[in-house]
């Protein structure tokens, strides 16, 4: 009998084997890139660059609870603890080179787009000056607009093809517009795959369980250019529909109480705890901003529609499109209550989440909580405080339920 | 009968309502989780309501130290326990300002007693009792005596700094410049107020405004909080056991 892998295991599989093959690149004299999480990495693939992304593996320190360690080498230079800590944690690791976490090689090429928040550049421009590489930089005006406006696009298109005519210089390889098609047609389909799989959480149960998405997202930053990425998206989707089509919740041992949506990033060195609280009161957190984030869907050889998505991110939009965006999710999702993660590091998403929430509440009248916390530094984050606020969340959903059911 | 006990981070209250839903006794002793501030208190209200435990028909727990302590049947946060409290206690409150020793809160209650939205301080002790205690410590007089302080004070002087520590220092600077220890007195009022009413914009406050918490025996900050927010901001009854009638109050539904 055929043993059919799983997603999970093929997941394993394949990070393990893209910090690997990083690794072995690097050593084998291949050209490796370290680049921002979503940023047209199409050219790089048809490139045949190695990338690795700063910002999964700062997370993937995180996770494993080795963050302090490169914060601490961060601060000590002198950079603030004020700064994202996904930045400390990899400026410290450029310095270190080394973690019992998970290895990336050193880049001989730096790519960033400025479409996910400003402090990347800052951030990219050090690293390229302190490192002497090479530093692509892809401008991505924020949106005052509630649409991309053409120019922006126009601008951005002009950075791409920029871009290309600096690889070949850097490479000294001529650009590949065959195998760019179909890079861009296979980035999309895994795009396809991944919000597919997501949006099966509007089933209620939800076959998914929002802590498993913060875990597949890795690859989708890794290897939404790749086949494997492709494949392993579909696969997902596919035990989660089947799980759906049986009824089959979330979490094994009790049901589904509570509906949510996680905002912002997670809190890798707490993912545990964060997750077990929630499961404690049969909260499932089913969506966040992030299935869309990934859904960066253009037609191929359209480069102006490349250029359009990778401007749309929601953290390049408007105010008015964060309240529209995250009310539709309360509305598609049937979400009973949102968590707000006020991240420390995260100046963009902190700047006007307060705002936010309270055009969400309006807008949708669904309770809300904010707790503070940080992606990667340990030190922002309070267990007792975290639970005292999912717990008041908790009544004031339970207080809408009976509501409901009093009707 | 049906105990609500509020263990709180500096301090332990606890509540006694009755089979007919009115409140017996309630209590206070200065001491919070960890210590044996809440089993004292328990003994203390059974005491003056010449009950024992096995009168207790279901408790519930809130605050701070609510999780680890073992002795409830149920617990329920602080925010949905002092709406519960001052609803029962006050007629039309729709907006609630907590201040106790290690966090401030500001809830929005509906005409039904629940909770609607509530905003808590951040992980920082700005705004907060514990800011006041270093505050009187600095100006070397007991925390009761603050008030009358401050009431004397005739020259507005403002305390910027947020953090606890800097304000600290803020204030031994201006000692040391010459600054009336009245006026100190107030402006650290005043910079409790400014955020307290921060964080009443963010949730959308509304008359009638009710005050719980240690802190509302400060009777300087609830005129500086009125006047900050232009509105008339009440001290509740039994002000500092609030949470735990709130708890007795759920003891009651829950165990009825």
């Amino acid at each position: 009998m055929e043993n059919k892998i799983t997603s999970k295991q093929m997941l394993g599989e394949l990070l393990e084997k893209h910090y690997k093959s990083a690794i072995e690149a690097k050593a084998n004299g291949k050209m490796v890139a370290w680049a921002t999480s979503i940023c047209p990495q199409e050219l790089l693939e048809t490139m045949d660059i190695d990338v690795v992304y700063p910002e999964n593996h700062a997370a993937a320190i995180g996770a494993r609870k080795c963050a302090p360690e490169f914060i601490e080498q961060s601060e000590g230079k002198g950079y603030s603890s004020d700064i994202c800590s996904y930045a400390r944690v990899n400026m410290g690791y450029a310095d270190i080179q080394f973690s019992e976490a998970e290895n990336i090689p050193m880049p001989d090429l730096l790519f960033c787009c400025s479409n996910i928040c400003n402090t990347v550049i800052k951030w990219y421009e050090n690293l390229a000056k302190n490192l002497g590489i090479p530093l692509i930089m892809f401008d991505m005006p924020f949106n005052h607009t509630y649409e991309v406006p053409e120019y922006s696009v126009k601008y951005m298109r002009s950075q791409i093809e920029y871009a290309i005519k600096k690889l070949e210089e850097i490479t000294g390889k001529k650009f590949d517009f065959d195998n760019f098609a179909e890079v861009m047609k296979l980035s999309n389909e895994t795009c396809e795959w991944w919000k597919k799989a997501t949006d099966l959480a509007v089933n209620i149960p939800s076959p998914l369980k929002g802590f498993d998405m913060f875990n597949y997202m890795a690859l989708i930053v890794c290897m939404r250019g790749k086949k494997e990425g492709k494949e392993l998206y579909k696969l997902w989707y596919e035990e989660l529909k089947e799980k759906s089509e049986k009824g089959i919740g979330p979490f094994r041992d009790q049901e589904e109480k509570y509906r949510v949506m996680w905002d912002g990033i997670a809190c890798w060195p707490n993912l545990s705890v964060t997750y077990k609280t929630l499961k404690k009161y049969g909260i499932n957190m089913v969506t966040s901003t992030y299935p869309e984030s990934w859904n960066v869907r253009y037609e191929t050889n359209d480069l102006d529609g490349m250029a359009r998505a990778y401007s749309s991110n929601y953290a390049n939009r408007n105010l008015e499109y964060d309240v529209q965006n995250v009310s539709k999710l309360v509305r598609d999702f049937k979400l009973d209550g949102i968590i707000y993660h006020s991240n420390r590091s995260c100046k963009l998403m902190d700047f006007r989440q307060y705002e936010v929430q309270r055009r969400v509440e309006e807008e949708t009248g669904v309770p809300s909580v904010i707790f503070d916390g940080d992606q990667t530094d340990p030190r922002i984050f309070s267990e007792a405080q975290y639970e005292t606020r999912i717990q008041a969340l908790v009544e004031m959903m339970e207080n809408n339920k009976k509501a409901g059911r009093d009707k | 009968m049906y105990l609500g006990i509020d263990i709180g981070s500096s301090s332990s209250k606890a509540a006694l309502i009755n089979e007919n839903k009115e409140l017996v006794a309630t209590d206070l002793i200065n001491m919070g989780t960890g210590t044996k501030g809440p089993d004292e208190t328990i003994s203390n209200v059974l005491r003056l309501a010449k009950i024992s435990r096995e009168n207790i028909a279901f408790t519930v727990a809130t605050g701070y130290g609510r999780v680890t302590f073992s002795g409830a049947d149920s617990q329920i946060t602080e925010i949905s326990c002092h709406a519960k409290g001052v609803s029962f206690m006050m007629k039309g409150v729709r907006t609630i300002i907590d201040i106790g020793g290690q966090d401030a809160k500001v809830i929005k209650v509906g005409n039904d007693g629940k909770v609607k939205n509530f905003v808590m301080n951040e992980k920082c002790a700005a705004g907060t009792g514990r800011f006041l205690e270093v505050m009187a410590r600095v100006l070397g007089c007991k925390i009761d005596e603050l008030s009358d302080l401050a009431d004397k004070s005739t020259t507005d002087i403002s305390i910027s700094s947020v953090c606890t520590v800097f304000a600290e220092s803020e204030v031994i600077s201006r000692l040391a410049s010459g600054a009336a220890i009245e006026d100190v007195a107030r402006g650290a009022h005043l910079s409790i107020a400014k955020r307290i009413v921060g964080m009443c914009s963010r949730v959308g406050y509304e008359p009638v405004i009710a005050m719980t918490g240690g802190v509302a025996l400060n009777s300087n900050i609830v005129k500086v909080l009125s006047n900050e927010l232009e509105s008339s901001v009440i001290t509740a009854p039994h002000t500092q056991a609030a949470g735990a009638i709130g708890a007795a109050l759920f003891a009651y539904e829950k165990g009825i």
